[in-house]
């Protein structure tokens, strides 16, 4: 699979993507090993909601608490849970398209349905639902959740791309030539799927954040006192107006974020398959 | 004699989209014999591509090869066979090379890879001792520098070279027999020839019986030993290769021959085959080349069995019965000439 990654790169919106995802997992691994703890309360009284300056660059918030220290920590919380989420969810998907297309027949049907019916229902409400009832659900929680909710395009995706796959020549030639089913799968089928989940990972990717984001705005995401963009977000509301900084950075951060995802992602799949360009 | 396979009676039914199923091979029988090539020859749709897959047991689903046909490979009943042994005899004793060699490569694998997966497949041996084979196998098949195209990726190739890795393929498990099936449809004229003398070299170096499956009457000449004739999923007719081109002899034969144009002779016209085969389900009682053929009369309304025509030639058409046309199989002399015959009623 390193031809399309070679072509996304070529791309500019993929390149310009792929470096400024870079960038922003860089500074969200280093930075918190740099900067000011994002739980310190320097000066508890004096020095809640500063403006940007050369102490705090983006700021302080309603705790005093240093805003690029808690950007870059939350970054790896939002990262983190996006790439493990999407990571279980691709996995899943791939595991279950695989079944549903390679055996067929009823297996195939009633996986299909099932995806059907959980497409059906809207992801939000139901993370909502679970996590309204399961209160201060941990971080770990929270991947399995939006991991497990999110992988049922990508089954269905993988199914399509198993059964065009099945009908290829080379698969049959492996049949022909003795391979079991599980060199078939593994060797024949994955691998010739990898393109089409790289895509649907990296699109998925944003799609998650956005998703964390806005679970942990509600309060329903990662709890407080763990810095998280959209908790950030929900912290900044009540002093939106006099200290707007609270909210803008981890606004953008999110904005940067998912829109560099995304760009790599169109620029991957149109590496991938040109003619659905 | 060295029969090593033998098909007798194969028949192999679709749903036809309602209740009832259809046909598209249909009593088809023939036996492969070490060192010699069996040409099976027929249009499009004639079921021959079917029959090649019915000896690997991979008809596409829904499809299924019906009750009462045989296939003997050696003292193995192929139909009888399940799981873990039929495995063992896909690649193992027969080993098969597809039409169309741009797709039968699996794209994100080199070519060394793949034809060591064969090997690898039916032998408990090394990855080194698995390499090494495949390039004893490239080297077999005739592909220039092997040591470097064992790390090539399929698009690094051209057609004829990855007809090559596939015959190197279907040759990494040794097989007793190698079906080839249009193997050089999808090549250019001149890498047709080189592709052919493989195969022959091959068959001749190992004793293998090639069961040759193409609709080019051309390349069958002076390669195979023997041909069998396909249309609308049944043989009608079957001789050596040398009688059936001296003396075609069923309607449907003489009319392949008519359509090929020759380099030697005349400049004469053309003559194709009216009409074309008609699909399973479409065919009509009787004999089913009847609707096209010139000749076709009263009792090609029943459906004749293969009879003889002459030593070891046999055909599917009531002409050769003495009585139809006075003396038998002799009228066949002059066979590529048709229009010599008017004893339609």
């Amino acid at each position: 699979m390193v031809d399309p990654l070679a072509r996304a790169w070529r791309d500019p919106r993929g390149r310009v993507g792929a470096l400024v995802l870079a960038a922003i997992a860089a500074a969200a691994a280093v930075g918190p090993l740099i900067l000011a703890d994002p739980l310190a309360q320097p000066c508890v009284l004096t020095c809640r909601n500063l403006p940007p300056s050369l102490a705090h660059p983006f700021g302080t918030d309603d705790l005093s608490r240093d805003i690029l220290s808690r950007v870059a920590s939350g970054g790896r919380i939002s990262l983190a849970v996006a790439v493990l989420a999407v990571g279980l969810s691709v996995t899943l998907g791939a595991a279950v398209g695989l079944v549903a297309g390679y055996w067929g027949g009823a297996v195939d049907a009633a996986l299909m349905r099932l995806v059907d019916a959980a497409l059906a229902i809207p992801r939000l409400f139901l993370l909502l639902l679970v996590l309204a009832v399961w209160e201060q659900a941990p971080v770990a929680t929270l991947i399995l959740l939006i991991g497990a909710t999110g992988w049922f395009g990508t089954g269905r995706l993988v199914r399509g791309e198993v059964l065009r796959l099945r009908e290829e020549t080379y698969v049959r030639a492996a049949e022909a030539l003795g391979a079991n089913r599980r060199r078939i799968i593994f060797r024949h089928l994955l691998p010739n799927t990898a393109g089409p989940l790289l895509v649907a990972a990296t699109l998925g990717v944003g799609d998650v954040i956005l998703l964390e984001a806005g679970l942990s705005f509600l309060g329903l995401g990662v709890q407080p006192p763990t810095p998280s963009w959209g908790g950030m977000i929900l912290d900044a509301k009540s002093v939106l107006v006099t200290a707007p900084w609270a909210g803008v950075f981890p606004g953008l951060a999110i904005v940067v974020t998912v829109l560099s995802a995304n760009l790599f992602g169109d620029a991957l799949r149109d590496a991938v398959d040109p003619r659905g360009a | 004699m060295s029969r090593i396979l033998d098909v007798d009676n194969l028949r192999i039914s679709f749903p036809d989209g309602g209740s009832g199923r259809v046909y598209p091979v249909d009593g088809v029988s023939f036996a492969l014999e070490r060192g010699k090539t069996l040409a099976l020859v027929g249009e499009s749709g004639c079921g021959k591509s079917l029959t090649s897959l019915a000896l690997l047991r991979l008809v596409p689903a829904p499809g299924r090869i019906e009750e009462g046909s045989r296939i003997r490979l050696g003292d193995t009943d192929v139909l009888g066979l399940k799981g873990e042994s039929l495995r063992r005899i896909r690649g193992r004793r027969i080993g098969m090379v597809f039409q169309d060699p741009m797709t039968s490569l699996n794209p994100v694998f080199t070519v060394g890879d793949q034809i060591a997966e064969g090997v690898r497949a039916h032998f408990d041996v090394s990855r080194s001792e698995a390499r090494r084979r495949a390039l004893t196998l490239l080297q077999e098949v005739g592909i220039p520098d092997p040591a470097a195209r064992l790390d090539a990726y399929p698009h690094q190739l051209s057609g004829g070279m990855r007809q090559r890795v596939m015959i190197a393929i279907a040759l990494s498990a040794e097989p007793e027999i190698l079906v080839a099936d249009e193997p050089t449809t999808a090549l250019d004229v001149t890498v047709q020839a080189q592709i052919l003398e493989v195969l022959d070299r091959l068959r001749d170096t190992h004793g293998m019986a090639v069961l040759l499956i193409t609709h080019d009457l051309g390349i069958v000449a002076g390669r195979a030993d023997r041909v069998a004739v396909m249309y609308a999923g049944q043989i009608v007719e079957e001789a050596p290769t040398d009688e059936l081109f001296d003396r075609p002899s069923h309607p449907y034969t003489q009319g392949l021959f008519a359509s090929v144009p020759r380099i030697t002779g005349p400049i004469e016209r053309l003559s194709p085959i009216g009409g074309s085969v008609p699909p399973p389900g479409a065919w009509p009682g009787g004999c089913r080349f009847r609707p096209r053929c010139p000749k076709a009369f009263d009792k090609s309304e029943t459906m004749p069995p293969l009879l003889p025509v002459g030593p070891d030639h046999r055909m599917r058409c009531w002409l050769a019965e003495p009585s139809e046309g006075g003396d038998g199989p002799l009228r066949f002399a002059q066979g590529d000439n048709p229009s010599a015959q008017g004893d339609n009623p």
